[in-house]
């Protein structure tokens, strides 16, 4: 048996026939001796390359999204590009292989891109490679050969963009690789399909490990090749238990969350990117009661532009289909931030300028945000929520902001839609003076993770305060009590959306307190969902 | 031979897929032309990578030179280009 860990991404048991996916899996063909024939060839490639990226692109832009099908479309004028098609031509004349060729100029412009100083560009060289592989491909013969004849367990270094539309995901149980990130296409992909996968796998890709069994364990974040039949039954085990849960979960999907004494309460998710709704979906969540937009502003070199914002958010009111949609409006500082920002370093970042402090005095940012969610409320029920709230005048200031957004696409002659404004509550100011900011917005949502660390005064990274921190501090409960009292007084909704909401120990509480959202991980609803309906309160 | 300077006011700088517009535009030049930043090496205009290899950035000023039979015609168009994408 051998068995290593990996970084899991997302939870569950696999059971299944590993297959390695190696993208160098054929030999590359010498030259037939003729360069003019391998000239032919190489054109040829070209040709058929070209055919399939706009294939690819076209099913793309239709499936995924217009981002991803970016990536494609880029491809195809590399693959078009001179400087590129020069450099193998001329290694064809010097003797080459067309496939040799396009493999070695393929080499030679992804280390250009690789060694520049520029992030965004220095991850292009991934783009000149996956393109440089598809004319390989297409000169060893077809494809690499990679299929799947039954369900198994995907092993690979990393898959690419264009690798991971290809994959024959109706076979794929988990995913295993050796690098990729949280944020790799794979960990995006694994949370879309609910499969087990790990990244950053202490693994070694070797043909050997084709056609063994295989265990994945995303609980854990544990792998097996060849396991003991003690691994085996105990990991049965785990994998029926896991299994049973679920139907016995399964039996809530679609059922409304109304406790025993006939309490209805909105169960909605909360969500990282645009992509994630459709995981939101599966959780059979009745809403998205948190957007976050950070997704969008991270992992770049420059502000995304209204269109970015719109085209993402667009995508999820769709898709959401008539249920709400609550989007945050940009949440960082100091601590979490893109060097484009430019934002100096602080003492003290939880206390600094973030959230609505940096969009209230930047109106750079603010206003293509604000008009990307107007425009998206075309498409379904959408409202605007605002982070890190500490008075009226922040509230009245955004109200303001707000009219004028509506009144400049107005003018501009631009769609848009109607969108109710709700606050963040998460500092204890905002607590302390809910009634107030209740006459002034829509509704409430309380993220209990800051208004935590804001109230006991106690930073949530630091592991030391651990025996410290008391998720349940009775100030907690008592200010989470004010916010449901004062906002029913003004009669407008209330929610929670932190980590809290989905605390099943406290699920009766909040009932009792008379929330009417919890907003949690899209894995979790169905679960909060059984505990509602259990409930006597 | 025709010179027209621009300073990159998009957000994104000449990113992937603006570096693919501006060359898609460039070929329909009969003219040679190329684009240098900072009195840096020149490269052509009509090549993807080379252009992306340049990482522009918001703010930076891009030198574009025409060279042929349709110089003026070329400048023209790339001019107007680029204030209405870049």
């Amino acid at each position: 048996m051998l068995e290593g860990l990996g970084r899991p991404v997302f939870s569950g048991v696999a059971i299944g026939k590993a297959y390695v996916y190696d993208p160098h899996q054929c030999e590359l063909p010498v030259s037939c001796g003729d360069s003019k024939a391998e000239l032919e060839k190489f054109n040829l490639a070209l040709e058929t390359a070209r055919e399939q990226l706009t294939k690819l692109f076209e099913k793309t832009s239709a499936e995924i999204g217009e981002e991803q099908a970016m990536i494609l479309d880029v491809q195809i004028m590399m693959l078009d590009d001179l400087d590129f098609i020069e450099s193998a031509q001329d290694m064809i004349a010097g003797g080459a292989s067309a496939a040799q060729a396009a493999h070695d100029a393929g080499d030679a412009f992804s280390a250009a891109f690789a060694a520049m100083d520029d992030e965004y560009m220095k991850a292009r060289a991934v783009d000149v490679k996956d393109m440089a592989r598809r004319l390989v491909d297409i000169l060893c013969g077809g494809h690499t050969g990679f299929r799947m004849d039954e369900p198994g367990i995907l092993v690979a270094e990393d898959l690419t963009p264009s690798e991971t539309v290809q994959l024959p995901k109706d076979k794929i149980l988990a995913f295993v690789t050796r690098q990729g990130s949280a944020n790799s296409h794979t960990a995006i992909l694994a949370r879309i399909m609910n499969i087990p996968t790990l990244v950053q796998a202490d693994i070694s890709i070797s043909p050997e490990i084709n056609g063994k069994l295989m265990i994945v364990d995303g609980y854990d974040g544990r792998y097996y090749i060849d396991p003991d039949p003690a691994v085996v039954s105990s990991m049965v085990e785990k994998l029926r238990k896991a299994m049973a849960y679920k139907a016995e979960l399964d039996k809530y999907r679609g059922k409304p969350s109304v406790s025993k004494s006939g309490k209805k309460v909105l169960l909605c998710a909360n969500i990282g990117s645009a992509q994630d709704v459709r995981y939101a979906l599966e959780g059979d969540a009745e809403g998205v009661g948190l957007m976050r937009s950070e997704f969008l502003y991270l992992g770049r070199d420059n502000f995304p532009t209204e269109e970015e914002l719109y085209q993402a958010y667009k995508t999820v009111a769709e898709q959401l289909n008539g249920r709400p949609l609550v989007i945050r409006t940009l949440d960082i500082g100091a601590d979490k931030q893109a060097d484009y920002f430019g934002l100096e370093h602080e003492e003290n970042p939880a206390l600094g300028y973030r959230g609505i402090r940096i969009c209230l005095t930047r109106e750079d940012i603010f206003r293509p945000q604000m008009r990307a969610i107007y425009r998206a409320a075309v498409h379904g029920p959408v409202s605007a929520m605002f982070p890190m709230i500490i008075s009226v005048d922040e509230v009245r200031q955004i109200k303001e902001f707000c009219r004028k957004i509506q009144s400049e696409l107005y003018a501009e002659n631009i769609p848009f839609g109607e969108v109710e404004l709700g606050i963040m509550i998460e500092t204890p100011a905002a607590a302390i003076i809910s009634r107030e900011l209740a006459k002034e917005v829509s509704f409430f949502s309380v993220g209990t993770n800051d208004l935590t660390q804001y109230t006991l005064a106690i930073d949530r990274q630091n592991a030391k305060l651990e025996a410290f921190h008391d998720a349940h501090h009775p100030a907690i409960l008592s200010l989470l009590r004010t916010i449901a009292e004062n906002a029913h007084a003004e009669g407008i909704w209330a929610g929670i959306c932190g980590e809290l909401g989905a605390d099943l120990s406290l699920t009766d509480t909040f009932l009792e307190m008379g929330y009417d959202e919890l907003s949690v991980s899209p894995g979790k609803i169905l679960a909060l969902r059984k505990k509602v309906c259990e409930s006597e309160a | 031979m025709k010179e027209v300077k621009y300073v990159i006011t998009d957000p994104l700088g000449i990113h992937a897929r603006p570096a693919g517009l501006l060359v898609k535009e460039a070929a329909k030049c009969a003219c040679k032309v190329t684009i240098s930043v900072g009195g840096g090496a020149a490269v052509d205009a009509k090549r993807i990578m080379g252009v992306m290899r340049l990482a522009v950035k918001q703010g930076m000023e891009i030198t574009m030179a025409f060279d042929g039979p349709d110089e003026d015609a070329a400048a023209d168009a790339l001019e107007a280009f680029l204030k209405a994408n870049l």
